[in-house]
């Protein structure tokens, strides 16, 4: 094979990857980007609120005999989906006891006072899940296995006879099922009533309690389908991540760089900055050496941030 | 028991505000001390010594996120990358170049500093969440390039031959005496910025950005200073953590747990207090050892979630951290008998109206004070105010009316700067102002007030008009004689120790007033002042205006109550969908037919016709 084929060769593996993994990052900041965008929450849980829906499929793919029921393949992707409504309910609770006394419409007029509250209450959110995860769960790696893991389709050969794409199956069912579940919730908040009285709350949430929407409980709903939605995102991982207690670290900050490029409030903004993201992050590995693809990640993010601060698909809106 | 009530001070400049407050200190400060060196002296084991030695560490990078985020409100996620800065520094130099602690700390310190200016410039640009989030990048960024430097792990070198002039003490105890001496030194810097007009500025900050534009302060000067200080003692303290460990890795020192903890001891203590880190820092720090200690192996972890609910159930119970909840218990307790605070004085205004010397308009050939030609600004397709001229003379007060959104208080936002006008001009005392910045503009002599008065209820009322006089003076004692002036010229000289928190609305506007006052300015545009008062309340103000205007400054006044401005204004100016509709003295300007309908309809305009 001549240079330049290696080279095209490298250059589609690492788009490949980069698409495989943006999606599912994407599906994440989505998760996330509800919270934010409705809430305008800095919740530093998000991460560990990931990793808990990750060991919640875990035991539903394992314990709960779902790999014994219906497969080890179908079951993987049961056992993440499964997730879903688990956590959707957990973020319900934490939101009703927890989150709800320091958000809220009443907190979002307060300007800056208001905030200090809500990063001390989610970080020590985020303390408790991730080191009483590692009290319950233990601290050695674990992940939901299955033949899908370890076998990947070959797509081509794309170019002359030797060039093509290795997928790993189990990130690309993981990719499928990723847009599958972004694109039913980006209809769900555009078409029902339901969504569109969440996207009233975030726009102007005094606005829309003279609407007659119930802001309290849009807040509530946000916290548990964003909950639910990375929750998902990480079970999908989980198919093929090894992952501990302390996994949610690795991926709040990839969440809230995606979310911030995407575009405060914009939910279909979050699934792209997920996106670029994760296209970033392997394309970087073609010029830079792998130790500094997070860096390019920051590197990009701080771009955006300063050239465009709406984000790639937010709107600017500042009042005086 | 008796205690004894303290007499109110009759004049406090900033100097004596500054002693107070470090007197009022002093013992709590001296009996910690004591406390913590008989400590010191006592413990023998060196994991305890440890811990002793990492309280004042960790409290002084709580410090530091104080002095930039708790006081300007500009919330850092980012200090680990002074702090690791700091770290690598010392270890770099220490490693490579033999070069000692002792040298290696300022140096971190300056490095910190360095990337306190670098980071800061950039990155002040952006507000709220968007600062906050970006300032969590550069830490992270920071850890990935130092693995990829190979730095994964490196350790100081012993220097047997020669341990003190390296820092290598047999005795730990001296570490924990440098570090309480670094603690010491951060919380007077801290203490010193706290009331002086550095610390005041960074509140007024926090308070309201635009305000405190508008007030003469150069925001994004302050704010960079605030991170260079702070920078710098980030870093320094993050070279002395190196020392302690002899061991230093990108996750420990660049890690977002890093990060947290200077935030977590700053708020779990009380945010925006000199002394809230320490606090937060000697309550968790042990708490969370000891729990490592002793529980550690048997349950992973469990640190961790204690912390998690250490915290949670302070913020629950204490929003702003222990050490303002403790302080408004006490001052609850001490006011509880006397009544204190629950009637403030009903001074403002002591002369009524009606004592008044009758208004003299100024003379048509006065002095052109603000000249304004031809202003215009849009906003996408709207046109906000197009094409806008008139004049202000030496002593006049002006009234600019117009419905809503007429572009009156868009009007006022590119006359001090706040907004950039498209096209025009703008001559201040003959000199063209037009595009200048809010500071530079409050500089040469506009004071402006804001529809919605944000004051800081935590200070009192001399702090907050305070201010506003730093513009009109070098030295922070004259800023608080000029404050007292400003208090005298609205009758609130009596009010000046009460808290802001519980004033009545007509003491919060008079206080915005006497803050615009402060700064000794010209000219004076106030932006509804009357809003949301009372009759008797309308008079009150009514009268101070007409005296502030009879002392000699020039006013400028956007308001919606007819009555009271046709009492008030020398002229009026009439805005209509950004135009200037109509201009001349009250009797004429109401009596016009045009001004009748933009107020009230083609229906009534006809009918004053008739």
């Amino acid at each position: 094979m001549s240079e330049f084929l290696i080279n095209v060769e490298n250059i589609l593996q690492a788009l490949s990857a980069g698409l495989l993994l943006g999606g599912i990052y994407g599906l994440m900041c989505v998760g996330l980007g509800i919270i934010f965008g409705v809430m305008r929450v800095i919740n530093f849980g998000q991460g560990d609120l990931m990793m808990v829906g990750m060991y919640c499929a875990f035991y539903l793919f394992g314990s709960l005999g779902l790999s014994s029921v219906l497969g080890a393949e179908v079951g993987a992707i049961v056992a993440a989906l499964l997730a879903g409504p688990i956590m959707y309910v957990f973020g319900l609770l934490l939101h009703r006891f927890l989150i709800s006394r320091v958000t809220g419409v009443r907190v979002a007029s307060l300007e800056g006072e208001g905030h200090y509250a809500q990063l001390i209450l989610t970080l020590g959110m985020a303390l408790i899940l991730a080191n009483g995860g590692l009290l319950l769960f233990g601290s050695t790696p674990v992940s939901i296995r299955s033949s899908l893991s370890s076998s990947a389709w070959e797509v081509g050969p794309l170019v002359g006879d030797y060039v093509s794409i290795f997928v790993n199956k189990a990130r690309g069912i993981a990719l499928i099922v990723s847009l599958a579940v972004a694109a039913g919730l980006f209809l769900f908040i555009t078409r029902s009533r339901l969504g569109k009285s969440l996207r009233a709350a975030a726009d102007n949430p005094e606005a829309a309690i003279y609407m007659g929407i119930d802001v309290d409980k849009a807040h509530r709903m946000a916290f548990g389908i964003g909950t639910a939605i990375t929750a998902v995102a990480g079970g999908l991982v989980a198919t093929y991540y090894p992952f501990q207690p302390y996994v949610g670290l690795e991926f709040v900050i990839v969440m809230y760089a995606g979310v911030v490029l995407g575009g405060l409030g914009s939910i279909i903004g979050a699934f792209w900055g997920g996106m670029i993201i994760g296209l970033v992050q392997q394309l970087a590995t073609l010029v830079l050496p792998t130790q500094l693809q997070n860096t390019a990640v920051f590197v990009v993010f701080l771009l955006v941030v300063f050239l465009r601060p709406q984000g790639l698909f937010g709107v600017n809106v500042t009042r005086a | 028991m008796q205690r004894n009530s303290e007499a109110p001070p009759v004049q406090t400049t900033s100097a004596e505000a500054r002693r107070k407050s470090i007197r009022a200190w002093l013992v709590p400060l001296v009996a910690f001390t004591l406390v913590y060196l008989a400590l010191v002296a006592m413990v023998r084991n060196q994991y305890y010594q440890l811990m002793l030695t990492l309280v004042p560490v960790w409290a002084t990078l709580g410090i530091s996120w104080n002095i930039l985020s708790g006081y300007s409100g500009l919330v850092s996620f980012g200090h680990a990358a002074f702090f690791g800065l700091g770290a690598y520094t010392l270890t770099i130099l220490f490693v490579n170049y033999g070069i000692t602690p002792w040298i290696g700390i300022p140096a971190a310190g300056a490095v910190g500093a360095l990337a306190g200016l670098i980071i800061g410039y950039p990155t002040f640009r952006l507000r709220g969440h968007y600062f906050a989030l970006s300032m969590l990048a550069y830490p992270l960024a920071l850890l990935y390039v130092f693995e990829w430097l190979g730095l994964q792990e490196v350790s100081l070198p012993m220097r047997r031959d020669a341990p003190a002039a390296f820092m290598q003490f047999s005795d730990n105890r001296i570490y924990t005496l440098i570090a309480l001496g670094m603690m010491f030194a951060a919380l007077l810097t801290s203490l010193r910025i706290e009331r002086s007009r550095f610390g005041m500025s960074l509140l007024a900050i926090k308070q309201n950005e635009i305000a405190a534009e508008a007030a003469g302060i150069n925001t994004f000067n302050w704010k960079l200073k605030a991170i260079v200080v702070s920078a710098l003692i980030a870093g320094a303290i993050g070279g002395f953590y190196a020392v302690v460990l002899l061991v230093v890795t990108p996750q420990t020192v660049f890690g977002m747990l890093t990060s947290a903890q200077a935030l977590i001891m700053a708020l779990f203590g009380g945010v925006g207090s000199a002394w809230g880190p320490v606090v937060g820092a000697a309550v968790l720090i042990p708490l969370t050892e000891i729990l490592h200690a002793e529980l550690g192996d048997k349950l992973p972890g469990i640190q961790g979630v204690v912390l998690g609910v250490a915290i949670i159930a302070i913020i629950l119970y204490a929003p702003e951290g222990i050490l303002w909840r403790v302080r408004d218990m006490l001052r609850a307790r001490r006011s509880a008998p006397s009544d204190g605070q629950a009637a403030p004085h009903a001074s403002a205004a002591p002369q009524a109206a009606a004592d008044l010397p009758p208004r003299h308009a100024p003379a048509a050939d006065a002095r052109v004070m603000l000249d304004v030609q031809g202003l215009s600004k849009s906003f996408g397709g709207l046109r906000a105010v197009q094409d806008v001229s008139f004049a202000v003379r030496e002593g006049e007060i002006l009234g600019i009316i117009g419905p809503n959104g007429a572009g009156k208080t868009t009007l006022f936002n590119l006359l001090n700067g706040i907004i950039k006008p498209d096209s025009g001009k703008v001559a201040f005392v003959g000199e063209s102002i037009f595009g200048l910045p809010a500071n530079a503009i409050c500089q040469r002599g506009i004071g402006r007030t804001f529809q919605v008065v944000r004051p800081f209820p935590r200070l009192t009322v001399l702090e907050n008009v305070v201010i506003g006089a730093f513009i009109a003076t070098d030295t922070d004692d004259d800023a608080y004689v000029l404050a007292r002036k400003a208090l005298a010229r609205v009758g609130m000289e009596d009010d000046a120790d009460l808290l802001a928190g519980g004033l009545t609305t007509k003491q919060l506007r008079l206080l915005e007033l006497a803050r615009a006052l402060a700064g000794n300015p010209k000219l004076l545009l106030l932006d509804e002042t009357l809003a949301g008062l009372g009759s008797d309340a309308v008079e009150d103000m009514l009268a101070v205006m007409r005296r502030i205007a009879a002392d000699g400054t020039t006013i400028v006044i956007i308001e919606h109550t007819m009555h009271a401005m046709v009492r008030l204004a020398d002229r009026f100016v009439v805005l209509d969908h950004g135009t200037v509709l109509a201009e001349g003295p009250p009797e004429a300007v109401t009596r016009d037919p045009n001004v009748i309908e933009a107020y009230l309809g083609k229906k009534w305009s006809a009918h004053a016709r008739a």
